[in-house]
């Protein structure tokens, strides 16, 4: 039976495939060296010139991007396309309310729903499957990116979005879907919901979960399984590299992330130092695209901890695996989703008139939702002795966090100095999830 | 004809009422009369003691958040229907009462409450009209 979608290139031998890598860098480095001004600079700074690039081993001499380079260059500056050649645009959360943007070309998109496609087989998919897509439609790059690939793979997608469990409950069991693609937390949240409505959905026609855009854990897997028999796929993905399908868990072992290597360059460096680490070893993933017409980055930096294996794989793809993530590099949340950071529900508190930031983030996850508490100091800037004073500033809050960051969160009013004040960086999380 | 009334937040949780009680206690600050409204998260303490600056600033330095705030003290009959007499009169000129307490004055036995309106002059008017007895804030202090 055909497990690949492209099986030439998802079987490339490893000498032709560093080949057609090599041969493709040069190309990128060549495209954004003369569209994008940033990296001339930045290649001009490091002394490095296109021609140079001789073989994989110079792609390190090449300098880092990083995701503040994206907001400096907002909305446009990174492309390398000009405008009546993207035909899409999706953005991510940003840390001061401006987003960070990315653009498409015709042949940007035709490669994502390729690589989506591919992820669908990779992880138990085929032409014939209904595509059950709960990833929210938007800017955010899930819903239309899972679409894209399900469409290309030739299976049937229901595009129902996030939200109203209950009728997703009934489309599913109506609509017979056989693949379901969403948040892992959400897939808990929707076995509990059936449970509550006294579906079976452990008796359903799902067969496979694919789920991504937030961490989650092996622990959490054999809970999806268990709930909701199905074999649950880890994929991996971000928007400034393209949306979801940069990697995806092969069914055959579910032991790491096959990355398209034929499109994309990950490298595993030291945060601190920048250098690369050793095989297996664990550091933050950087991404190069070597395909990409809209917006191509030279070695992204993702903030993603993860390692990198290039042991052979019971599935016989050639490309490497990454480890299931493990953290992050920065101070980035993950909350049902969305990228949260707590410098963002900084500027939204000193917008609001009295409110001092001092104020600390409380992530847990109850009944399987991941929950944000913002603890708030009153002072006497904000203090009333009307107790509807402090509810309307409560919900203030709350309204100005849900219209900025799509995320719901409780404000909870708390006594001056309570919050831990410490010498150096201040403690502003406490995440709770056990993942 | 106004009295001042300190206000203090306070999260709900154990102890934080004897706290604030204990501070005052030591600082020889009486507590006159006192309400305390809550939520489910917070709560907010509203006294009148017989040495406002004192009682806040000895919270304050505790590191309290405490503010002040005008009220009216009015002297009720105590007798079916006294309270409603005053009400009736708020009301025929609509003034708001945001929050009201009570208390018994200890000598004399009237029933003493304790207004916090939105607007306060106005509210002092009409009830002087009334020919209601507004209590100075002096006197309640050292009641």
């Amino acid at each position: 039976m055909a497990n690949y979608f492209n099986e030439e290139f998802e079987t490339l031998p490893r000498a032709a495939l560093e080949a057609l890598q090599l041969k493709r860098l040069q190309a990128t480095v060549a495209r954004v060296y003369a569209n994008v001004p940033f990296y001339k600079q930045a290649l001009d700074a490091a002394g490095i010139k296109p021609e140079d690039i001789k073989s994989l081993a110079d792609l390190q001499r090449l300098p880092f991007t990083t995701k503040q380079n994206m907001r400096d260059s907002y909305p446009y500056g990174l492309f390398a396309a000009p405008m009546e050649e993207i035909v899409r645009i999706h953005a991510s959360s940003g840390t001061t309310g401006k987003p960070t943007v990315v653009g498409y070309t015709q042949k940007d998109i035709e490669t994502w729903s390729e690589l989506m496609a591919r992820s669908f087989m990779a992880a138990g998919a085929h032409k014939g499957d209904i595509i059950h897509n709960s990833y929210g439609y938007g800017l955010f790059t899930g819903g239309l990116g899972a679409h894209y690939g399900a469409e290309k793979l030739g299976a049937s997608v229901i595009p129902i979005s996030g939200g109203n469990t209950k009728r997703q409950i009934m489309i599913m069991q109506d609509f017979g879907s056989t693949v379901l693609t969403c948040t892992p937390s959400y897939s808990l949240y929707l076995a509990e919901e059936a449970v509550a409505e006294g579906v079976d959905i452990k008796s359903s026609k799902l067969r496979v979960g694919i789920f991504g855009a937030e961490p989650w854990s092996e622990a959490m897997r054999g809970e999806i399984e268990a709930n909701l028999g199905l074999d649950a796929i880890d994929i991996y993905g971000l928007s400034e590299i393209m949306g979801p399908g940069v990697a995806i868990e092969c069914i055959e072992e579910k032991h790491g992330l096959h990355i398209w290597e034929d499109h994309f360059i990950p490298e595993i460096i030291n945060p601190e130092t920048g250098l690369p680490v050793a095989e297996g070893e664990k550091g933050e993933l950087v991404i190069t695209t070597i395909t990409k017409q809209g917006i191509p980055l030279i070695r992204y930096r993702t903030r993603d901890i993860t390692s990198i294996s290039y042991a052979p794989c019971a599935c016989g793809r050639t490309h490497c695996r990454i480890a299931r993530m493990s953290g992050r590099s920065d101070d980035m949340l993950i909350i049902r989703g969305v990228n949260v950071f707590p410098s963002q529900i900084e500027s939204i508190l000193v917008r609001v008139e009295g409110v001092e930031p001092h104020y600390l983030l409380i992530v847990d996850r109850k009944d399987n939702l991941d929950t944000l508490e913002v603890q708030v100091e009153v002072n006497e800037g904000i203090f009333s002795d009307e107790i509807k004073v402090l509810q309307t500033l409560s919900r203030q809050i709350e309204k100005e966090i849900k219209d900025m960051l799509g995320v719901t969160c409780t404000v909870k009013l708390v006594e001056p100095k309570t919050i831990q004040r410490s010498e150096g960086k201040a403690q502003r999380v406490r995440d709770n999830r056990k993942l | 004809m106004k009295v001042e009334q300190i206000s203090i937040f306070i999260e709900n949780k154990s102890g934080r009422l004897a706290e604030i009680t204990r501070i005052l206690g030591e600082a020889g600050i009486n507590i006159r009369a006192l309400s305390l409204a809550d939520t489910s998260d917070f709560g907010i303490l509203r006294l009148i003691v017989n040495e406002v600056e004192k009682a806040k600033t000895v919270l304050k330095d505790k590191g309290f958040t405490v503010s002040k705030t005008e009220v009216v003290a009015v002297e009720v009959p105590d007798q079916p229907g006294g309270l409603s007499t005053i009400l009736q009169a708020l009301d025929r000129d609509t003034i708001n009462v945001e929050y009201m307490y009570a208390f018994v004055e200890r000598c004399g036995g009237n029933a003493v409450i304790i207004f916090r309106f939105d607007e306060t002059d106005k509210a002092i008017a009409t009830l002087t009209a009334n020919n209601f007895n507004i209590l100075a804030g002096e006197r309640l202090y050292s009641m």
